[in-house]
């Protein structure tokens, strides 16, 4: 199983021609406390950086973009319950929603993780 | 994800300043940002929502150094700080403190502060002016005097974005009716919450005799301190002014007290809105009154119209009118708001009547930590003012429904004696 990284700390763990997205560790670091998320519709369309979700902390909003384009098929619900599941297991059970890529060649436009370790260290 | 609400980024153009706690606040790991044009602790390890239930529980130590102190000192400085601000100045007794507007020529805000009269009969060295280290709580003879009366001792604490102007602006107006004094030698410390008491009168005896809007001048932890019974959270607590040299002491002594904890701006801000307070350049600039902003509360009596002085103030024609007339007058005030989902609504969100009508804009919002419930400062129409009244706002295109709500959102916790 892949796992690739965008500059605007998304991570994207792919299966076959479906993925994960969530907030890395560094993003929900940067927010802080998570208090609220509003997640897309499943079955709708993503361009790749299109803003598809938002997370909110008590001091910040920010928007989740599309990793690559497609359509968004699962979405987590935990997540809406429980927000702060974005700052305890960012990587896991904090996962944001699934897509059905639409050109997984947008895939190569992404880092790895030791590229990603690096770039979050001095963004 | 890309940050839309946090405006941390915004490049400075001259170097931050630091107040006498920074190499504390990052040895206690504290994240910093630019604020007010210094480096100040946003939160600390513990995180915003931790800090913000811990002041409310127990007590919060905030340094707030970047805010300006000054004096006005001589027998003419509470006549002449009148003709700055719509507050009674003159019959403030003695050790006692109260809220003030900088106002104007067209009646706007320039500023909010606080003001203290400290013109005891024993001053004695009045660089650090205050009552003999022994002294209780301004009480007996000495209560009867007031600014007016006596040589003149006023205590100003003033927003550390406008303090530059601030200054200036009270140094023109005033001219030489009495002393303007910066004091840029002074930090400035909050200690808030529930058990600051406990933790303040274990280094401080006496401070427990204070009743909220009073204050003196003690030794804590060795140190010399100005300190009152006020605070921006709502909740019981003091603020407390000390020599830059002596503030790191201070903290540190106060940090070891076991019901304290550093608290960050981020907690600062998310406690004052649920207290119902203004945060200066937000809900309220030099584009709202005092009237618009509904802080008549501000105003007494003797500065109304029939009042003994009445007006004399910038704006004052404006304001009086506003007071008198606010139904002609008044085009917006400012409410709270209390969304009915549970979806944050912050500054900038434009506020709409059922019907899409647009009525009104968003000052300052977010998710109450104790409410629970997202909660905001706003602007809107008169019409759309009273309590109960929904309105939309909206938020990333949707309509978030509100309910016009009293504030504070949270009692206050003020120990009034």
């Amino acid at each position: 199983m892949t796992v690739k990284y965008t500059e605007d700390h998304e991570w994207l763990k792919i299966e076959g021609d479906t993925a994960t997205v969530g907030i890395t560790v560094h993003a929900q670091d940067a927010l802080g406390d998570v208090v609220f998320v509003d997640l897309p519709t499943v079955g709708n369309d993503y361009a790749q950086k299109e803003a598809a979700a938002v997370v909110e902390s008590v001091k910040a909003a920010a928007d989740v973009y599309m990793p690559v384009g497609g359509e968004v098929i699962e979405v987590n619900n935990a997540l809406i319950d429980n927000p702060s599941l974005a700052n305890s297991d960012p990587l896991g059970a904090g996962w944001f929603f699934k897509i059905k890529m639409s050109d997984p060649s947008q895939l190569d436009s992404l880092m790895d993780e030791t590229s990603y370790t690096a770039f979050s260290a001095h963004p | 994800m890309s940050n839309a609400a946090s405006n941390n980024s915004l490049a400075t153009p001259e170097p931050l300043l630091k107040t006498p706690l920074h190499d504390l606040h990052v040895a206690l790991g504290a994240r910093m940002v630019p604020f007010a044009g210094y480096s100040m602790p946003v939160q600390y390890p513990a995180g915003l929502m931790a800090e913000h239930h811990h002041t409310r529980n127990a007590a919060g130590l905030f340094d707030v150094s970047h805010m300006g102190q000054l004096r006005l000192v001589g027998p003419d400085s509470a006549a002449a700080l009148e003709t700055l601000i719509p507050v009674d100045v003159i019959d403030l007794p003695v050790g006692k403190q109260r809220y003030g507007l900088l106002l104007n020529d067209e009646g706007g805000i320039i500023d909010d502060l606080m003001f203290f009269n400290r013109d005891y009969l024993n001053g004695g060295d009045l660089s650090v002016a205050g009552p003999p280290q022994d002294a209780k709580a301004p009480s007996g003879g000495s209560e009867s005097h007031t600014v007016g009366e006596r040589g003149g001792d006023i205590f100003i604490i003033v927003n550390g974005a406008c303090k530059v102007g601030d200054i200036a602006h009270i140094q023109q107006k005033i001219d030489t009716r009495c002393e303007v004094i910066p004091m840029p030698e002074r930090a400035l410390l909050a200690l808030q919450g529930p058990q600051a008491v406990t933790a303040l009168q274990r280094l401080a005896p006496g401070v427990e005799k204070l009743v909220f809007m009073s204050g003196g001048r003690f030794t804590a932890a060795g140190c010399d301190c100005f300190l009152t019974r006020s605070g921006y959270t709502g909740e019981d607590g003091f603020e407390i002014s000390v020599h830059t040299s002596q503030a790191e002491t201070l903290a540190r002594a106060l940090l070891a007290q076991p019901e304290v904890k550093p608290v960050g701006l981020g907690a600062r801000n998310s406690l004052r809105l649920e207290a119902g307070l203004c945060l200066y350049g937000h809900d309220i600039d030099t584009s709202t009154t005092p009237v618009e902003a509904s802080l008549n509360w501000a105003i007494q009596k003797v500065r109304r119209t029939g009042g003994a002085r009445a007006g004399g103030f910038p704006g004052a024609e404006k304001i009086l009118a506003q007071l008198a007339n606010p139904a002609a007058t008044v085009k917006r005030k400012r409410v709270g708001l209390v969304a009915l989902e549970r979806i944050p609504v912050r500054e900038h969100s434009a506020l709409q009547s059922m019907e899409g009508a647009q009525v009104g804009e968003v000052t300052s919002g977010l998710l109450g930590p104790t409410i629970n419930k997202p909660v905001a400062m706003g602007y809107v129409k008169p019409e759309f003012s009273a309590l109960g009244t929904r309105v939309s706002a909206m938020v990333r295109g949707k309509p978030v429904a509100m309910e016009v709500s009293s504030m504070p959102f949270v009692p206050n916790h003020y120990h009034r004696g």
